[in-house]
């Protein structure tokens, strides 16, 4: 591959940052186009490597490999795998609707695109890296933006704005320190020579890495991670945060950042550190039930709908920890596909509510009715991002839960029942929150609200395409993760041949 | 021709499919255009049906060999989740009776939604509803029919709920959606089993397997996965204690009531149970819970129906018990009986359903069969049509239920006493409560007021052409060989018991004579027998409150938990990281003290420090001299 | 090591009529101790700042000395010295500046009162 492809995607966000940071402020609409052609152009390649990947033969492809700092043995190395591929195009194509959804912003609108560009760079930066420097960087690159986009153009509700946005980024942080320490401490114990994840996890898995170091490094990536992941009970700031966002940093958030924590796991946790991953992995199923019945009961009494698309979220991400725990080649296939299903699903669900805030300033389901009289698209918007959470066939969610709930039902048979049981609360849920919303009488209040048009349909027209698109055919992108998962399949035998350490059998 | 159809079947459900998202995406404004893509594309589906059906017919296809046809969905790990058609005479069947259905209920909707304005959605949900049901009736294995289970469900939301502006419509739709879904989870849970146990949840394959896995293993995990599994009917085919939903769903509009929640997809249960009998007929235990099941939920619907008001209601209990009959039939061992009577029940149920329709329409909205009488003499061919129905639902002979209704009774008759006793006073009130429905809508005096007219043609002729699907299909099945056709295990012999189907008839009559002489001649009050029964009959018009009971059980175990739990949140886990936050803010405080803004007492301080290091290094510096003082 | 105690008389005259290293060191000692005592009791901000640079020219004192007595001496000291005596020039500089500054903005330059960093 002659065309750097991945530094593409990675820097255009970049550039489109400089560039709008050179236009004058009043000049609006060439900020916008310029974001919406960057991004356009990202996804544009991300479609074209996700067409061009070749399932065949998987691995990483599209590698790029600059040596960066030789003394520490940092590279600048890029690449996607089945794995990081999915990742990748969720996070350009939620990045691309999160320009649009963000179309109408007034206020500061040059410092909120250099902002919005900065941190789809950083998270497209945590997908591609093959290098766990890299990760970090641009992990950390993410944290910043977030939090000024909280404060200036965040809302305050249940909580000050204030609160949620140092909420969110103390959450973070203290995220990426445990994962600093244990990212460190791996580099240290592999022979301190390269931060190269390819030679991290051929050091993991040959058994340099003894296995009580294993189990104390897996704690702190799982600290790390698990907070990230929002899993039970380092939760609090998702719903908080969500709701103190504006609905560009949601969409991203819930879409793409969260899912970071997942990606960690598989990536690092499962293949560096893996007789850690099995040591922890009962408490995870645990947890992962906890944070699917917990969570769904909690956003049964919201009364805020990004309160209870927050919440919803956690209790989805339970799925996609319980995927993780199961620790075999059908489960972790779930938990990707949940984690890209999941992506989709939120931010379409945020861009609705961002549409409905910006026109009506109203968010909390006992004001909202009947809005499907005046607003048959969002109407739409709504039904399908909700159908598709309470997993409907034909839509992104379906398949994966399905193979999630058959990749661990056998392993942990009791977490599972109850995950599963999950299904039905999310279910009421979701329904009585549309049934709120959406139908009932014909309120004249909303009588002169317009319905979405032009750049604010983007949203639901790209991520409703991708919701049916692999609701319908799911195999676009089973087939894609497959081919990361497959390489897999020896280790995770091997793990399920070693005992279970931390209680077994839940 | 006949094979084109069967290696085509597959078009089946994909033509109302296509019909949905032609209408959904561009004429959904245009009321008439959806109508006749909506009527085309049902159309030809119905004669791909046809052919199918002529294709099992003339090949043959039998029960032990069915025709499979399947294409790979999706791949996860080493599991294939495919989709494809599968045909053999119950299929075929199937197809016959809800394509048949959903083309006369979409002409007859023509003219019923003639003056709604969401009329292009109606025609779109009811072409995707035709498409997931024909889609469910062809599944080859557990997780297509799990699917295409889902969406008629969805479909089932979304028709209920068409009317979204009025209350009502909108939580009917809730609850049908959510009752079913826990139906669901645990069918979800048996097909997971199902997977786990076989690695495979392919109906052919699993046929082939089992015998070996209860020869080698036993029932015992099968008694639990088939029990799972059979929660998913419970839920989707109205029986107790998962009935709550359905008469709840005559919100809807009335063509969906007849197509949808008394036609097919309620019977989709019956038919999951038929599809899989392979597994539960295998097994004692649960052939006994489901024909218990259905037994109790028969008799149970129909004491609710006697004591109904509103018209659609008392056919929707009437359609809970006739599932309980099916259900009932499947427990004692009668594939052939249920199937029978599942393709009877689909055509005089939509019939009465769509007269229902045309009555209420007729009446401007007003439901209550207190407030009709004497529409005989306003409507008479809808009133022919509806006697129809119900001389054939009431078992009289030579109508279809006469012939799958005794099938039914000789079967459970074979088995066990107390189901037949049961299933006979079921059919004892079915014929009391149809007979009190029609006389008092239809006989008697007009009322002053009364704005009934007879229906126009789009609705007129469904009616007509049911009714006489009505009369002949129940002589047709029994003559030219039902039981020959889809069975299960030997062949059912097809034969009237004259003993069993004269009690029945003589019960009718009886039933007939003290309805006539109650609604008509009114020789005893009703409100009198009413009043004597006194908490009888509070309970049965209360529908035994198990809906209330349902609530004390949302509100407490679901909202309250809720709250309780969000409470948690808030407190504890929020808690503890505000208390932290709390905490380091204090602290800050504490320390923040000595920061008094003072330079000099930084200085100070400062040079306390360094004269503190500095006493420090030299006292280190001494004492390695005096360790190693002699080298130097 | 030297004893206190045993000193003799020709040991202090010896000390007090050949100059060497040690009365450079004690100087500039006395220098600093001076330079520290008043930077930390002088109320004034100027007097402060003279202070910082008796002990910053006690601190020259040392490396001139130093440079001096060593073995072998070269210019290291001396050039340090020079440094340290422009930095000193440059401080003294942004201090009056300063000085002058928060003046101007606090009609004050006594050191109690200028405690606006307080935590």
């Amino acid at each position: 591959m002659d065309f750097p492809l991945l530094s593409t995607v990675l820097l255009a966000p970049l550039a489109a940052a400089l560039a709008i940071c050179l236009l004058p402020r009043e000049s609006r609409d060439q900020i916008r186009m310029i974001a919406a052609g960057t991004m356009t152009l990202a996804t544009v390649l991300t479609l074209y490597a996700y067409a061009a990947y070749d399932t065949v033969e998987g691995g990483m492809q599209f590698t790029e490999e600059v040596p960066w700092i030789t003394d520490l043995g940092v590279t600048y190395a890029l690449g996607v795998d089945g794995i990081s591929l999915p990742m990748l195009l969720l996070t350009d194509v939620i990045g691309l609707a999160s320009v649009f959804s963000s179309w109408n912003i007034e206020k500061r609108t040059k410092d909120f695109f250099v902002l919005l560009m900065v941190l789809i760079a950083g998270v497209t930066g945590t997908f591609i890296a093959r290098d766990l420097f890299i990760f970090l960087l641009c992990y950390e690159v993410v944290v910043i933006p977030i939090y000024i986009m909280v404060l200036i153009w965040g809302s305050t509700k249940r909580v000050p704005k204030e609160y949620a946005g140092i909420k969110l980024t103390i959450f973070l942080l203290m995220g990426s320190a445990f994962m600093l320490v244990g990212v460190v401490s791996l580099y240290i114990a592999a022979g301190g020579d390269s931060f190269g994840m390819e030679a991290l996890a051929a050091a993991g898995q040959s058994g340099v890495l003894d296995e009580n170091f294993q189990i104390f490094a897996f704690l702190l990536l799982l600290l790390g991670f698990g907070s990230l992941l929002s899993m039970f009970p380092f939760h609090s700031w998702s719903p908080d945060g969500y709701a103190g966002a504006p609905s560009a940093v949601s969409m991203i958030h819930a879409g793409v950042l969260k899912k970071i924590g997942g990606y960690g796991l598989i990536r690092l946790g499962l293949l560096v550190l893996p007789l850690g991953a099995k040591f922890w992995a009962p408490l995870i199923a645990a947890l992962a039930m906890v944070n699917v019945l917990y969570a769904a009961y909690i956003a049964m009494v919201q009364k805020d709908l990004k309160y209870i698309i927050g919440y919803s979220s956690v209790s989805h991400m339970g799925y996609v920890l319980l995927g993780f725990a199961a620790l075999n080649a059908v489960s972790i296939t779930g938990a990707i596909a949940n984690m890209v299903a999941h992506g989709i699903m939120a931010s379409l669900f945020f861009s609705q509510i961002g549409y409905i805030y910006e026109r009506t300033h109203l968010r909390s389901v006992p004001e909202l009715a009947g809005l499907a009289h005046h607003l048959p698209r969002l109407t739409v918007g709504f039904m399908l991002a909700g159908l598709a959470s309470v997993g409907l066939p034909g839509l992104i969610e379906f398949v994966p839960e399905f193979t999630i709930f058959v990749g661990t039902l056998s392993v942990y048979p009791v977490c599972a029942f109850l995950a599963i049981a999950g299904i039905i609360f999310t279910a009421l849920y979701i329904l009585r929150m549309l049934a709120k919303v959406l139908f009932g009488p014909r309120v004249e209040r909303f009588a002169g609200v317009p319905d979405e048009q032009g750049a604010d349909l983007v949203p639901l027209l790209l991520l409703g395409v991708f919701l049916v698109g692999f609701g319908l055919f799911p195999e676009l992108l089973m087939g894609v993760i497959r081919s990361g998962v497959t390489p897999l399949e020896p280790l995770l035998a091997q793990l399920s041949a070693a005992p279970a350490m931390l209680g077994g059998g839940f | 021709m006949f094979d084109f159809a069967l290696t085509h079947a597959w078009l089946i459900p994909l033509l109302p499919a296509l019909a949905f998202l032609i209408i959904g995406l561009g004429t959904r404004r245009d009321k008439d255009a959806s109508a006749k893509i909506a009527i085309t594309f049902s159309g030809l589906s119905f004669l791909l049906a046809l052919g199918v059906l002529g294709a099992v017919i003339t090949r043959p296809i039998v029960m032990a060999d069915p025709f499979v046809m399947k294409t790979l969905w999706a791949k996860v790990g080493d599991i294939e989740l495919s989709m494809g058609v599968l045909v053999d005479p119950l299929t075929a069947m199937m197809l016959f009776v809800v394509t048949t259905v959903a083309l006369l209920v979409q002409i007859y909707s023509v003219g019923y939604m003639a003056h709604d304005p969401g009329a292009g959605r109606f025609f779109a949900f009811l072409s995707l509803f035709a498409a997931s049901m024909l889609g469910l009736v062809l599944s080859v294995n557990f997780m297509q029919m799990y699917a295409f289970w889902e969406l008629v469900g969805l479909c089932s939301y979304l028709l209920i709920g068409f009317y979204y502006y009025k209350d009502s419509a909108r939580e009917a739709a809730k609850k049908a959606f959510i009752t079913t879904r826990i139906g669901d989870f645990g069918m979800l849970l048996g097909i997971l089993l199902v997977q786990l146990t076989f690695g495979t949840m392919d109906f052919v394959e699993l046929k082939t397997l089992l015998p070996t896995y209860i020869w080698e293993t036993g029932g015992g995990i099968l008694t639990i996965i088939a029990l799972l599994l059979f929660i998913g009917p419970i839920g989707k085919s109205g029986q107790f204690p998962l009935h709550v939903w359905l008469p709840d769903a005559m919100e809807g509009p009335t063509p969906v009531s007849a197509l949808i929640h008394a036609a097919t997809m309620v019977v989709a249960g019956v038919y999951l149970v038929g599809r899989a009998y392979f597994l539960f007929s295998a097994l004692p235990v649960v052939l006994e819970v489901i024909a218990w099941v259905g037994g109790f939920t028969a008799f149970f619907a129909a004491t609710i129906a006697v004591t109904q008001r509103p018209f659609k209601r008392i056919l929707a209990y009437s359609t809970i018990s006739q599932l309980g009959y099916m259900m009932l039939a499947l427990g004692v061992g009668s594939l052939t009986a249920s199937m029978f009577h599942l393709m009877t029940h689909a055509f005089f149920k939509a019939l009465l359903f769509l007269c229902a329709g045309a009555v209420i329409e007729a009446m401007h909205e007003e439901a209550d069969i207190f407030k009709m009488g004497g529409l005989r003499e306003r409507m008479p061919v809808t009133f022919r049509c509806m006697a129809i129905g119900v001389l054939a639902i009431a078992g009289v002979p030579p109508l279809a239920g006469f012939f799958s209704k005794d099938a039914i009774l000789a079967a459970a008759a074979e088995v066990s006493l107390p189901l037949y006793l049961l299933a006979t006073a079921t059919a004892f009130l079915t014929a009391f409560y149809m007979a009190r429905l029609l006389f008092v809508a239809f006989f008697g005096e007009v009322k002053p007021d009364c704005p009934a007219q007879e229906t126009n043609a789009w609705m007129r002729w469904p009616l007509v052409i049911l009714a006489a699907l009505s009369v002949v299909s129940g002589a047709w099945g029994h003559f030219a060989g039902f039981g020959e056709w889809i069975f299960y295990g030997p062949v059912g012999e097809e034969h009237i018991d004259w003993l069993i189907a004269g009690t029945s008839v003589a019960l009718t009559a009886v039933a007939f004579y003290l309805a006539y002489e109650i609604y008509v001649m009114k020789r005893w009050s009703a409100y009198e027998i009413s009043r004597r029964l006194g908490v009888l009959y509070r309970l049965s018009y209360n529908k035994y409150y198990v809906d209330e009971f349902y609530t004390v059980i949302r509100n407490t175990f679901v909202d309250k938990l809720g709250a309780v739990l969000y409470w948690f949140d808030l407190h504890v886990v929020d808690g503890v990281v505000n208390g932290l936050a709390r905490f380091t803010g204090g602290l800050s405080g504490v320390l923040g003290l000595a920061e008094n803004g003072q330079v000099q007492r930084y200085v100070a301080v400062f040079y306390c420090g360094v004269i503190a290091l500095t006493a420090y290094s030299l006292l280190i510096a001494a004492m390695l001299l005096a360790v190693v003082g002699g080298a130097f | 090591m030297m004893d206190p105690f045993s000193l003799t008389f020709m040991d202090v005259f010896r000390f007090a009529t050949h100059i060497g290293l040690a009365h450079f060191l004690l100087l500039a000692a006395v220098l600093f101790a001076i330079g520290l005592f008043g930077l930390l009791t002088r109320r004034g901000l100027i007097p402060a700042l003279m202070c910082v640079e008796l002990m910053l020219n006690a601190v020259n004192l040392n490396l001139v000395a130093f440079n001096r007595y060593l073995p072998m001496p070269d210019l290291s000291g001396q050039l340090m010295a020079l440094f340290s005596i422009a930095v000193g020039a440059a401080e003294v500089a942004v201090g009056v500046a300063l000085a002058f500054r928060v003046y101007r903005d606090r009609a004050t330059v006594n050191l109690d009162d200028l405690d606006h960093l307080k935590g």
